[in-house]
């Protein structure tokens, strides 16, 4: 997977402004392959083209089935092309940052193949028309034809492919059926019919930018193409979208003959999905089968194995043995037990001193061999060395962040993800998005953003990076607001679920609605106060499916991979941040500063700042450490209140940071200090 | 004939109409154009959300718009 290079759209975006008005060719230009002829996939969402991809290039890289959640342009290569897969869009334009990457990598392609729907020509072939009045070399597949002839759609391929004036060659990617003719179809690609009418306006264009597909770019109104060559925008894009629109229209008149569909399963349950009566209980059910799944099943069963016995019991074990055996450490050693109602306890505790490490005291080092060799140990190091501290300590980037990456947080992301992929393979998710779409409008959202809310319940620091695939720079903003102010993530989630069920019913009532409240209030106040306007929802619905195992298995192993390489440096750039603050006392110092806060101003015991501190590190770090407390029930909403709202864990404020650039990661980052004090004192005055 | 513009969030579900008028931002004019939602489409209503959100079908395509969006576009129903 190493040659393929993947860039977000934002860092294209970021890079073309500067570079485009003093070369003529653009970054994307230097971003493309020089040597070999560029082969660009084009199509609508969920046509396929990852599919292709795939095949051509033998190199899996993202399938996803949202529309618009392709987000990243991969890159292949084979014997004889740079294979590049385009983020899925309906047209070629600059309303969002998909159409700007992908507009920018398909003027530059060598050939361009587009996919098309056999389902979805309507939809479809709206792009392929823009495609060739680009004047680009195209070659066409109609996938989807087992759906379609399911469906009784007939397609005359001989007519459609006279038609458009370019080679089109029907497909079912995932049998891999029509792909052996796809070598020879590929060197067909040819520039196809173009609209006449339009040809004279390009011709006379065609002086001062250079190409056809720029010219139409700039005809169309495209404000970067036309300033990139120094031209005013055209004027007439609708009336040429509308004269395009009906040039697909009267085409399918002569090439496609439907028969009446008939009522099949698939249709009905996308109907129930969003039906005012149906569709809540439908959307009760699939979450609570996700709870079940992720909630129950992953996070306590699954990681409760992970994280307690691989990660701490072995793994932890292990690597600190190393590290002592050649560095001074102090090693306490306790035996735990169960109490007769079922507690773990201390049954008997020995420290061993090692100056120089275990290595250098074999005596000792066996005493303490045979004293743990029976039974259940809890093992404190504690290193004489900083540098020690700092990587194999209790925050050690290779200690507690492997423990944390490895076995907390890679089975969460997986069961997040393979949830994800089944809702959007399944053709689920656009209709949830559509079913919640007004309970968000509020919050200055649309119904997309529910895809990255839902995730923020599993991990903030993956959802925060979803929020790319909202329609405008406003919308990610306040979404990413809410997840970092209002949204627990699970690791905090079991936390406050365990501390809540001790603490009764009135008081989990009052955090929820608390939290709850602060959600709204937080998205409402953004959206009064920020400019500009959210993108309203307009969404194509796919049929709903059944979910293909392969794929989402794939899917979802990708985008897990995915977030555990774009994420996992961030982890430890956290972990060595807090350790140095450890270190060097600042951590102290910090707990220190906050203690007045937290006894004065939060009516809490002193050592809850240290809770508080420790969230940083890991937001369930944060809430684990009020446990031992001894909390009255009011205590627990007030500290959990507090801790909620508070700073997310550093991952995730690194990677907001690099989302959403610095001065809007800190201010949110400020904010929420602010408003975890603030509130949780307001909360503190009203319960105690 | 007389042509009655109703606005789209206000179409009942099960109605069929015709599109009279489209958004006036013209980006967003544009978007629906791509999917089929231009002047003169017919256009099948198949549910309409509480709240407004409509999910319409048009040119055997379902497409589902937001209630801000559904009332900046025109029907002439029936
Ligand atoms: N029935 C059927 N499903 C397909 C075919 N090609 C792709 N798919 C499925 O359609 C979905 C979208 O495919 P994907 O490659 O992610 O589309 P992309 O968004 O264009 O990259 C996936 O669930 C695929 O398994 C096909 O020919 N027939
Ligand atoms: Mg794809």
């Amino acid at each position: 997977m190493n040659d393929s290079s993947s860039l977000s759209p934002d860092d294209i975006t970021d890079v073309i402004p500067h570079t485009a008005h003093r070369h003529v060719d653009t970054s994307a230009a230097q971003f493309l392959s020089k040597n070999k002829t560029k082969l660009v996939l084009v199509g609508n969402p969920n046509v396929g083209k990852s599919v292709f991809f795939n095949h051509l290039t033998g190199l899996y890289v993202d399938v996803s089935n949202f529309p618009g959640t392709t987000v990243e342009v991969s890159h292949g290569e084979n014997p004889k092309y740079a294979v590049y897969d385009t983020p899925g869009i309906y047209g070629v334009s600059s309303f969002n940052d998909e159409e700007r990457v992908a507009r920018d990598i398909i003027l530059e392609a060598d050939i361009i193949l587009n996919v098309v729907d056999a389902v979805h020509l309507e939809r479809d072939l709206f792009l392929t028309l823009q495609l060739i009045d680009m004047g680009k070399k195209i070659a066409v597949c109609l996938n989807m034809m087992d759906e379609a002839e399911d469906r009784g759609i007939r397609i005359n391929v001989e007519e459609l492919s006279n038609r458009l004036g370019v080679p089109v060659l029907p497909t079912t990617a995932i049998r891999k059926s029509g792909f052996d003719k796809l070598e020879a179809h590929i060197p067909q690609a040819c520039p196809g019919r173009s609209d006449a009418s339009l040809h004279r306006h390009l011709h006379e264009l065609l002086n001062c930018v250079g190409s056809q597909a720029e010219g139409l770019m700039v005809l169309e109104g495209d404000k970067v193409i036309a300033e990139r060559h120094g031209v005013e925008p055209g004027g007439d894009r609708e009336l040429i979208y509308v004269e395009r629109r009906n040039r697909v229209n009267r085409l399918l008149d002569k090439v496609v003959t439907a028969t009446e569909r008939k009522k099949t399963l698939s249709a009905l349950l996308g109907r129930i999905s969003i039906s005012p009566i149906y569709g809540f209980p439908f959307l009760a059910i699939v979450l609570y089968a996700i709870y079940l799944f992720v909630g129950q099943f992953i996070a306590q069963d699954v990681v409760g194995f992970t994280e307690k016995t691989l990660g701490d019991r072995y793994f932890e074990v292990f690597v600190k043995d190393q590290v002592s055996s050649v560095t001074g450490t102090t090693i306490k050693v306790e035996k735990i037990g169960r109490t007769a109602a079922g507690n773990d306890t201390t049954i008997a505790a020995r420290t061993y001193v090692f100056p120089h490490g275990t290595h250098a005291d074999p005596v000792l080092a066996d005493q303490m061999k045979a004293f743990r060799k029976v039974g259940l140990n809890s093992i404190n190091y504690k290193y004489s060395s900083a540098l020690a501290i700092i990587f194999f300590g209790e925050f050690g980037a290779f200690s507690m962040t492997v423990t944390y990456l490895v076995f907390l947080l890679l089975p969460l992301v997986l069961g997040f993800y393979l949830s994800l992929s089944i809702l959007e393979d399944s053709g689920y998710l656009p209709r949830l998005a559509t079913f919640v779409d007004r309970s968000l409008n509020g919050l200055g959202l649309n119904g997309r953003a529910i895809i990255p809310l839902i995730l923020g319940l599993g991990c903030v620091t993956m959802a925060t990076i979803t929020t790319r695939l909202l329609g405008s720079d406003r919308e990610k903003r306040i979404a990413t607001a809410i997840l970092q102010f209002a949204i627990p993530c699970s690791a905090q989630l079991a936390v406050i679920a365990a501390l809540l069920a001790t603490a009764g019913i009135k008081a989990t009532l009052i955090y929820t609605s608390i939290i709850i409240t602060i959600f709204i209030a937080i998205g409402t106040v953004l959206d009064k106060a920020l400019p500009g306007k959210s993108t309203p929802l307009l969404l194509d619905l796919p049929p709903m499916r059944l979910p293909r195992a392969r794929n989402v298995l794939q899917k979802t192993w990708v985008k897990t991979f995915a977030f555990m390489k774009e994420a996992t440096p961030w982890f430890f750039v956290g972990a060595l941040a807090v350790s140095i603050l450890q270190v060097t006392g600042i951590l102290d110092m910090w707990v220190n500063l906050l203690s007045p806060i937290t006894t004065g101003w939060l009516k809490l015991p002193a050592e809850a700042s240290t809770a508080f501190v420790m969230g940083l590190v890991r937001r369930d770090f944060g809430a684990a450490g009020l446990y031992a407390m001894h909390l009255t029930p009011m205590q627990v909403v007030v500290a959990l209140t507090t801790i909620t709202l508070f700073v997310p864990c550093i991952a995730s404020l690194m990677v907001m940071l690099k989302e959403r650039g610095t001065r809007e990661g800190f201010t949110i980052w400020v904010g929420s200090w602010v408003m975890a004090f603030g509130i949780g004192g307001l909360v503190a005055m009203i319960l105690l | 004939m007389p042509t009655d513009i109703t606005q789209l969030v206000d179409v009942r579900r099960g109605t069929r109409g015709t599109i009279l008028s489209l958004p006036e931002d013209s980006e967003l004019r544009s978007q629906c154009i791509r999917l089929g939602i231009c002047v003169g489409a017919s256009v099948l209503c198949i549910e309409r959300l509480p709240g407004g959100t409509i999910i319409l079908e048009a040119s055997r395509q379902e497409i589902a718009l937001g209630r801000n969006l559904a009332k900046q576009i025109g029907v002439a129903i029936g």
